[in-house]
């Protein structure tokens, strides 16, 4: 029997003689039908998403092995896949919680248990949220986000009642308890191991798990492999279909693709859009191609470099642009195209939403006579290497048009791990290519990361009071008060008109699996959620 | 290592090199294939059907036609004009390269062979220590520590090779040290330089050339492998090494000839330069064949 | 020569080692400072700001000024400490111990490839000069250095897996459905051998098959080259020529005596071209995503993970002394031509 053959999984017949030598190889609590295969692309670095340097692809552990107190809905979209619902808060450790202008009171669940069996209490949900906001880093400014900041904010009243009191009321912090971030350790193991160096045990939880989600981890192989074992005793939703997920790390994409399309793995996690796109027409596996809410891709000018102070400099960049070229070049015409808008007024606070410009190279002209550098000027144009598959062919076809306008730009490659610094941390890159996508779904937040001064995402050292304020006021607003519309309105007619960030698609989430894989679910986070998995 | 040479004993070179080169063929075609890749390096931008940076999106991925004899890329470009013109990139990076190495190889090889004592202990742990290194972790150190430009790629390529031909002068300089047309040079009141640039660098000449072109496929190989990891040219520069590197994401769904051309045009150069090196060293000395 | 002569000897090559050793560790530690971007903003996180930067800067060491450095460098080193990669989160030590024994298992293989073909191919070019099949050899054996040796593997893993599927999926040392066998040399074929699996020794062999013949094809021609050099060599020399004028048959000649005294260049080409491959694997491991050291340490070059590039380069570079030491002490004490002042 090959591989293959094995991996479609043939029935309780698979069990026969050709197979006992796979049994010795597998614990014997292994059904053959049993495991799941998985390809990614990147490397997980620690299995603690609370840790300093853990990188996103380890987020995946906190999604997997760990429960929350709530978590977001399930809905299914036009191509029956399954994504997330972001309107929809579910319980999750919490059964159910009451709110008031000044708290939230969380009931726990009584059957809620961690891995080892022992019941989750408040006092590890205390433990889990002042770890989360003290160890600083993402994770802090995560919680931050949703107005959860002090660990004297988090009560435990008693064993199976936990409280916490607000700093002010926002629409943002209830979802922000649906992230990875929150995640609900198992406090008497992780006390058990920490150290007076190390009170909140990041040494062991960098290699072990405490929690009580779906899986815990059967092995990790740092660089290679992880593999998820299910955890029988989960009880926040109904146990996934596989006893096991082997997620090994490719960072070849034409290996992934060549493994998935020869029936090697389930699943390929993430892949390029060329290759979505001609899976998809080939037929063989089954191609989920979704947008990746409250992400764009989108060109960065930074307003500390003089010619872009200039906002005709802007709009005229904005209008040379090859946008129909780099969508069919770049992003193989998967996602959902954003230029070509109707007015410089928004209709609605959809987000994101088409700019007002479309390439027209003379406009572009007219606009660079018409500002202080008619004669062009010189600029490095940044890419993150890491995502060099999409970022490459753009900066390519935007170069050459720039230079039709009089911008001479040469193409720089920045390795992932730097980019993060030159491009987010010290903001020092002139001319740049940005794919910031916000966790929470609304325009407000996207914005107050993107374009108020001094903010992470803010690549672009844009500073505008304006917006600063409208930002201010919609963050934590609830969506169906009267002023938000109109506000939020507001603040996409100055991107409109400012332009620092110049959208030009809003990308997809790929995944190529075998036809038969189900429970594929699409995240905000862009991590692998197993917890529905089950092999046909 | 006494020997004496073909040309020292007295043997015409012309007739010399005839004789080697009719009696491999190998020989003449390494030669013809040099001839080719030098016109493709000096004549290559000129003769090329399109511009090799200028892109095309709606004629990208388009195998080789009529039209287009190798294909175009992801963006459009010709496949064939790219090729030739990374020719001329790779040539120029090899022959400064290997150069440099050469000549800064050649100055410290002979004068440590030369002088002894110091010089020579000095010198002698100085390339034990570049030798040291796993070479192509050496070049990739250099490269990312100074930056990703060409000038960096050839720096870094020429350190890695002057231990060979440090070791090379300095085997020849030591052994006509003592020689006595140097003693008589030196009787006659020439000075140490004199002598190491007239009589001791001609001896040694025909050995580190051989050297030389054998090194020139490496230096090529060397680049190509940088650009492979990343570290090399920048984009859309047309190199070898970089069109493979991206050609292989393309090779599994089946657009092949986006690797294979300027993979084949990679290896056919890189073998051209080590079968000259071998006619080279037929010619120079035929005892030495391997 | 007297016992004592060969111990000072070798004693007195070690000693010429050192300074290489030491020039080693400079330059390594050179480079890793020049590499671009700041390991203490990596370590403080986005959303960091100045303030938080400079506190782990002075924790890391990294606001001393470059001697000072140097030394606490040193110090961690004699104490066995390499640091921690910034990407892969495990201290570099241990990292570089469980991908060592991959990428020796590898060149290895490939070494011992390679030999069984570039011998054979090296004696039959030797037995017959000038002719047809010399110049074949030759050829093959040059083409075989003239591929890049990423291009070599990209187009196996296109044919042989993609296209034929008779090899294996290019994803490592081990297919996910094997266990990896309790590590007792760190080579997975010899370990499942050793621990009575051959159905996992053979998966593993399988996962070597096409980089060690990715690698092989580019060890194939110095190997070739030195065989065919020193059997021209030996066979004719005197001693044979003697032979022959005693009547001995002409594969006697071959295989007791010429061979033989061919060997010995050839071994000392071999640990030459074993070093250079250890190092030049790098991209052979790249294509096909074995997770040897190789691989490690293009990772960390391109995002300046500086303490893993320190360590891999250290090591590799440690591994080339002793190994050239060692072939230099090997050859010195059985050949008794050498001279103790050469």
């Amino acid at each position: 029997m090959d591989r293959r053959t094995f991996l479609k999984g043939t029935g309780a017949t698979a069990l026969a003689s050709g197979m006992l030598p796979m049994l010795k190889v597998l614990p014997a609590s292994a059904a053959p039908s049993g495991v799941a295969v998985v390809a990614i692309s990147q490397t997980i670095n620690s299995l603690d998403i609370h840790r300093k340097g853990t990188n996103r692809p380890s987020y995946q552990i906190a999604v997997n092995c760990y429960d929350r107190l709530v978590s977001f809905g399930t809905k299914t979209m036009p191509d029956g896949s399954l994504s997330y619902d972001y309107s929809v808060i579910e319980p999750d450790l919490a059964e159910s919680w009451e709110a008031t202008d000044s708290s939230i009171t969380f009931k726990i669940r009584d059957n809620a248990v961690f891995s080892d069996g022992s019941p989750v209490t408040a006092g590890d949900v205390k433990w889990s949220l002042d770890r989360a906001v003290s160890l600083g880093g993402f994770p802090a400014v995560q919680m931050k986000a949703g107005s959860l900041e002090k660990p004297e904010q988090f009560v435990a009243v008693d064993d199976k009642t936990f409280r916490i009191d607000l700093i002010r009321k926002s629409k943002l912090t209830i979802p922000d308890l649906a992230v990875p971030v929150p995640m609900i350790i198992n406090s008497k193991v992780a006390k058990a191991n920490a150290t007076a160096d190390d009170p909140w045990a990041t040494e062991y939880l960098h290699r072990n798990t405490a929690g009580s989600g779906a899986y815990t981890i059967a092995r990790w192989d740092p660089g290679q492999q992880i593999v998820y074992q299910q955890n029988e005793k989960w009880t926040s939703g109904p146990l996934p279909g596989v006893k096991r997920v082997v997620v090994r790390e490719v960072p070849s994409q034409a290996t992934s693709r060549a493994l998935v399309e020869r029936g090697d793995v389930h699943l390929a996690f993430g892949i390029p859009d060329k290759d979505a796109q001609e899976l998809a027409a080939k037929g063989d596996v089954t191609v989920v191609g979704t947008p990746i809410e409250n992400c764009v891709y989108c060109v960065g000018l930074n307003l500390n470099f003089d010619p872009f102070k200039d906002k005709k400099v802007r709009q005229a960049v904005a209008y040379a642009i090859p946008y129909e070229e780099i969508f069919k070049a770049a992003a193989f015409g998967q996602g959902v195209p954003m230029w070509g808008g109707a007015s410089a007024k928004p209709a609605d606070v959809s987000w994101p939403q088409p700019f007002p410009y479309s390439t027209d190279i003379d406009r572009a002209k007219d606009l660079m006579a018409e500002s202080a550098f008619k004669g062009g000027f010189k600029t490095e144009f940044s890419i993150n290497l890491s995502l060099a598959s999409w970022m490459e062919p753009t900066a390519l076809l935007i170069q050459e048009s720039l230079a039709k306008i009089g911008i001479e730009t040469t193409v720089d490659k920045i390795p992932g791990a730097n980019w993060r610094t030159a491009a987010l941390v010290e903001k020092r890159l002139p001319l740049h290519l940005e794919n910031f996508g916000g966790w929470l779904n609304y325009p407000d937040y996207y914005f107050f990361w993107a374009y108020v001064k001094g903010h992470l995402f803010n690549s672009s050292n844009y500073d505008n009071p304006e917006v600063a304020k409208l930002v201010d006021e919609t963050l934590h607003m609830q969506t169906d008060d009267p002023d938000y519309a109109p506000k939020v309105k507001r603040l996409i007619e100055i991107a409109f008109d400012d332009v620092p960030r110049i959208p030009l698609w809003q990308p997809n989430l790929n995944a190529a699996m075998a036809k038969n894989l189900e429970g594929y679910e699409y995240w905000f986070h862009r991590q692998l959620d197993a917890t529905k998995f089950s092999v046909g | 290592m006494t020997d004496v040479t073909a040309f020292e004993a007295g043997v015409k070179p012309r007739s010399h090199i005839v004789y080697i080169l009719t009696e491999n063929p190998v020989s003449i075609v390494a030669i013809a294939g040099f001839a080719v890749i030098v016109f493709a390096a000096i004549f290559g931008p000129l003769v090329a059907p399109y511009d090799p940076l200028a892109t095309n999106a709606s004629v990208s991925l388009q195998p080789p036609s009529w039209a287009h004899w190798f294909g175009t890329d992801q963006l459009g470009r010709d496949v064939f004009s790219r090729v030739l013109a990374a020719a001329r990139l790779d040539l120029m990076i090899s022959v400064a390269a290997v150069g440099l190495s050469f000549v800064i190889g050649a100055a410290i090889g002979s004068a440590a062979g030369y002088f002894g004592g110091w010089t020579d202990r000095i010198t002698g742990r100085v390339v034990d220590t570049i030798m040291a290194f796993p070479l192509f972790v050496l070049a990739m150190g250099i490269v990312a520590a100074l930056g990703n430009t060409v000038e960096n790629i050839i720096y870094a390529t020429a350190i890695i090779n002057v231990p060979f031909y440090a070791r090379v002068a300095r085997a020849e300089a030591a052994i006509r040290r003592n020689a006595g047309f140097v003693q008589a040079a030196k009787l006659s009141g020439n000075s140490d330089i004199r002598i190491l640039a007239t009589q001791i660098f001609p001896n040694a000449l025909p050995p580190m050339a051989v050297q030389a072109s054998l090194n020139m496929g490496w230096a090529i190989l060397n680049a190509a492998g940088l650009s492979f990891i990343g570290l090399g040219v920048r984009p859309p520069t047309p190199e070898w090494g970089i069109m493979v590197a991206e050609g292989a994401n393309f090779i599994i769904s089946g657009e092949w000839w986006l690797a294979i051309f300027p993979g084949m045009a990679l290896m056919l150069t890189v073998f051209t330069f080590n079968l000259l090196g071998d006619a080279l060293r037929d010619i120079v000395d035929p005892r030495q064949r391997t | 020569m007297k016992p004592f002569a060969r111990l000072r000897m070798v004693l007195g090559r070690i000693g010429q080692a050192l300074p290489a050793l030491f020039g080693v560790i400079v330059v390594t530690f050179i480079l890793t400072r020049a590499l671009p971007g700041d390991p203490a903003v990596y370590f403080a996180g986005p959303a960091a700001d100045e303030a938080s930067i400079q506190q782990i800067r002075e924790a890391l060491g990294l606001d001393r000024p470059l001697y000072e450095q140097f030394v606490y460098y040193l110090g961690d080193l004699a104490s066995g400490d390499l640091g921690v990669s910034i990407s892969t989160g495990q201290p570099v030590l241990e990292e570089l111990a469980r991908r060592l024994p991959a990428s020796l298992e590898l060149t290895l293989g490939a070494l011992l490839l390679s030999l069984a073909v570039a011998i054979p191919m090296g004696v039959l070019a030797a037995t017959n000069p000038g002719r047809p099949i010399d110049h074949i050899c030759r050829v093959i054996a040059t083409a075989g250095v003239s591929l890049p040796t990423f291009f070599t593997g990209i187009a196996l893993v296109f044919v042989f897996y993609y296209l034929l599927g008779w090899s294996p999926a290019p994803i490592g040392r081990l297919d996910f459905a094997y266990l990896s066998p309790p590590p007792i040399t760190g080579f997975y074929t010899v370990d499942a051998l050793l621990d009575g699996d051959p159905e996992t020794a053979v998966a593993a062999a399988g996962q070597l098959l096409l980089p060690m013949i990715t690698l092989a094809l580019f060890t194939l021609a110095p190997i070739a080259r030195m065989t065919r050099g020193a059997m021209l060599q030996a066979l004719g020399s005197d001693f044979i020529r003697t032979a022959k004028a005693a009547g001995l048959s002409q594969r006697v000649i071959l295989i007791r005596y010429a061979f033989r005294n061919a060997m010995l260049p050839v071994i000392t080409t071999l640990g030459m071209v074993f070093s250079f491959t250890l190092g030049a694997n790098v991209l052979v491991e790249k294509v096909f995503a074995w997770p040897g050291i190789g691989s490690f340490a293009v990772d960390a070059l391109v995002v300046s993970d500086y303490a893993a590039v320190q360590g891999f380069v250290l090591t590799m570079a440690m591994l080339f002394v002793l190994l050239n030491l060692l072939i230099d002490i090997t050859y010195t004490l059985i050949d008794p031509r050498i001279e103790a002042n050469d």
